[in-house]
């Protein structure tokens, strides 16, 4: 069996892993990445198109490019990549943490560490999650999957397509598949808003006219071998209404309809879950309710932007570093209060703040307003008041709370905050 | 997309993600307003999408090589739209040959218009072992 002792211990090469792991190795720490692709690089490798890098680096970058900005310097800084290896299992043992993983060079690894760093990132949802009656023949695809076909392995998924949900990553492949030579004949959204970004539609549907049908859903897919045909209805008081149903003759279709955490293995290690956000609860550290494993990324909350990804692993693996110095963080995480939701907020990470240094919350609306006031406050009381010209579920926030505008935590309240908008 | 005088446009703008909603008006003198920009790249995007839009254009090209047989390329800047076709269809007849450099250029100039599309991830010509794994 192959062992090895690490400070720290970082499972999955994307984004966040890529971003921790080097925040470690730049903190003095010796830290290895785990991943289970033959790769480096996460989602990233598929994600051909550009739109990323602009806050990290002030540049439009496509995901490769993005991505080899950071496996350069991981490579550089004498982390260990274990690649083709996915962890089984996570488990404390005496102060450290121990990991049991499958590799297709070693075999059994064994990893000691000190910390462990979650950044499995966020899985698609599939037919199964959403139901859509029919039959059940090939043709049917997520659209993650569909962009893996097109933009690595080169194989064009169909002729004709529909594709369901109106996520970034179906907007982005409907134009993929227009600019591979394929017709796509619309997008299904349910909501009656879009739950891709605004500039996608845009440059995905708009630039290609392909008509968006916002508050319906597909109610049947047909064919025996392959997809045939898809039946669309608006949606009435919840219910699909059938007199006003069409059909669109289609080969191929796609599914768009979320992401969710890939969070089974923090399960087994006893890892709390928020059913808010599919991710671990995390405190102001973006340590998880078990003892010294940490979590960032995808694994942690679904981001829009990648560019958030790796400023959030960034922080995680400084705060994971300052753990394993000791001192530091046990004063602070005694410092801690509650972060929770308020009016018109899905979910706010972390889940706790700390007094006396700069809080980074990262929150998602429940609503689709202009000209909203998004406001922090303290037991009731206001701290930071900020106007957004437009809010909406698919376009997350990111809220930088100064030390200062922070008051130290009274001990005779709960000090709680909440981030509310109206 | 055309604005007549006196007609705001609604845009929004793509150069980044922030997605910010803008109004363009044509003043008596034919020039251009722009509002509800952020930054100077919404005025930039706001002039070039009324008159001669542009995007980026991404695609993948075929390579002559089994354990990657397709690269990512892009084109540097924005490429006026109604280039973009022709150029996928001219990219998509061609194999290259790996090894390529992320940055490598793969054509020069796209019909004049001074744009270059690149590779945009560094691919060996076959599987190799990962560097940075332990000893």
């Amino acid at each position: 069996m192959h062992e090895r002792r690490y400070d720290a211990v970082v499972i999955g090469g994307g984004s966040a892993g890529l971003a921790a792991a080097l925040a470690l190795r730049e903190a003095g720490r010796t830290a290895a990445i785990v991943e289970r692709e033959p790769f480096l690089g996460g989602i990233l490798m598929q994600c051909i198109h550009s739109g990323f890098g602009i806050h990290e680096f002030g540049v439009d970058l496509t995901g490769p490019e993005y991505a080899e900005r950071f496996i350069g310097r991981v490579l550089a800084a004498g982390i260990d990549v274990f690649l083709d290896t996915t962890v089984m299992e996570i488990r404390p043992r005496g102060e450290r943490r121990e990991l049991t993983a499958l590799s297709k060079r070693y075999g059994v690894v064994r990893l000691s560490a000190g910390a462990v760093v979650l950044a499995m990132g966020c899985r698609e949802r599939n037919r199964g999650n959403v139901a859509i009656a029919g039959s059940r023949p090939a043709g049917v695809f997520t659209a993650g999957l569909a962009q893996r076909l097109v933009n690595i392995e080169g194989c064009i998924p169909g002729r004709r397509a529909v594709i369901v949900g109106s996520g970034d990553i179906g907007l982005i492949m409907a134009r993929r598949l227009t600019l591979v030579g394929c017709r796509v004949l619309a997008v299904v959204e349910i909501q009656p808003y879009p739950s891709g970004s605004v500039r996608n539609i845009v440059q995905c549907l708009n630039d290609f006219s392909i008509p968006l049908h916002l508050g319906h859903v597909v109610t049947r897919i047909a064919g025996r071998e392959r997809v045939e045909s898809v039946d669309i209805a608006p949606l009435v008081d919840g219910r699909p209404d059938e007199a006003r149903s069409f059909r669109l003759d289609c080969d191929t279709v796609l599914l768009s309809v979320g992401l969710v955490p890939e969070n089974e293995l923090s399960r087994a290690a006893g890892v709390p879950i928020n059913g808010d956000t599919n991710g671990p609860y995390v405190d102001a550290d973006l340590m998880t309710g078990a003892e010294g494993i940490f979590a960032c990324g995808n694994v942690l909350h679904v981001h829009d932007l990648v560019d958030f990804a790796t400023e959030e692993a960034r922080r995680c693996g400084q705060r994971a570093a300052a753990y394993l110095g000791g001192g530091a963080r046990a004063g602070a995480s005694a410092a801690q209060s509650k972060v929770a939701p308020g009016a018109n907020v899905r979910y706010v990470v972390p889940n706790a703040y700390v007094p006396g240094r700069e809080n980074v919350l990262y929150l998602r609306p429940m609503i689709v307003k202009n000209d909203a006031v998004l406001e922090a406050a303290i037991d009731g009381a206001g701290i930071r008041k900020r106007k957004l010209a437009h809010v909406q579920p698919s376009e997350m926030i990111r809220l930088v709370l100064r030390a200062d505008e922070i008051p130290a935590a009274d001990p005779a309240r709960p000090n709680l905050m909440e981030v509310s908008i109206r | 997309m055309s604005g007549s005088t006196g007609t705001p446009v609604a845009l929004v703008c793509i150069a980044c993600p922030l997605g910010c909603r803008l109004t363009v008006a044509k003043a008596e003198g034919g020039e251009l307003r722009v509002s509800g920009n952020r930054c100077p790249k919404g005025e930039v995007y706001a002039g070039e999408e009324m008159l001669s839009p542009r995007r980026i254009v991404t695609a993948v090209v075929r390579t002559d090589s089994a354990a990657y047989p397709y690269a990512p390329v892009r084109t540097d800047t924005p490429l006026p739209r109604a280039l973009a076709e022709g150029l996928l269809a001219a990219l998509y007849s061609r194999t290259f040959s790996l090894p390529v450099s992320n940055g490598d250029v793969l054509v020069d100039d796209v019909e004049g218009t001074g744009v270059k599309v690149l590779f945009t991830r560094t691919l060996p010509p076959e599987e190799v072992p990962a560097v940075g794994e332990p000893g």
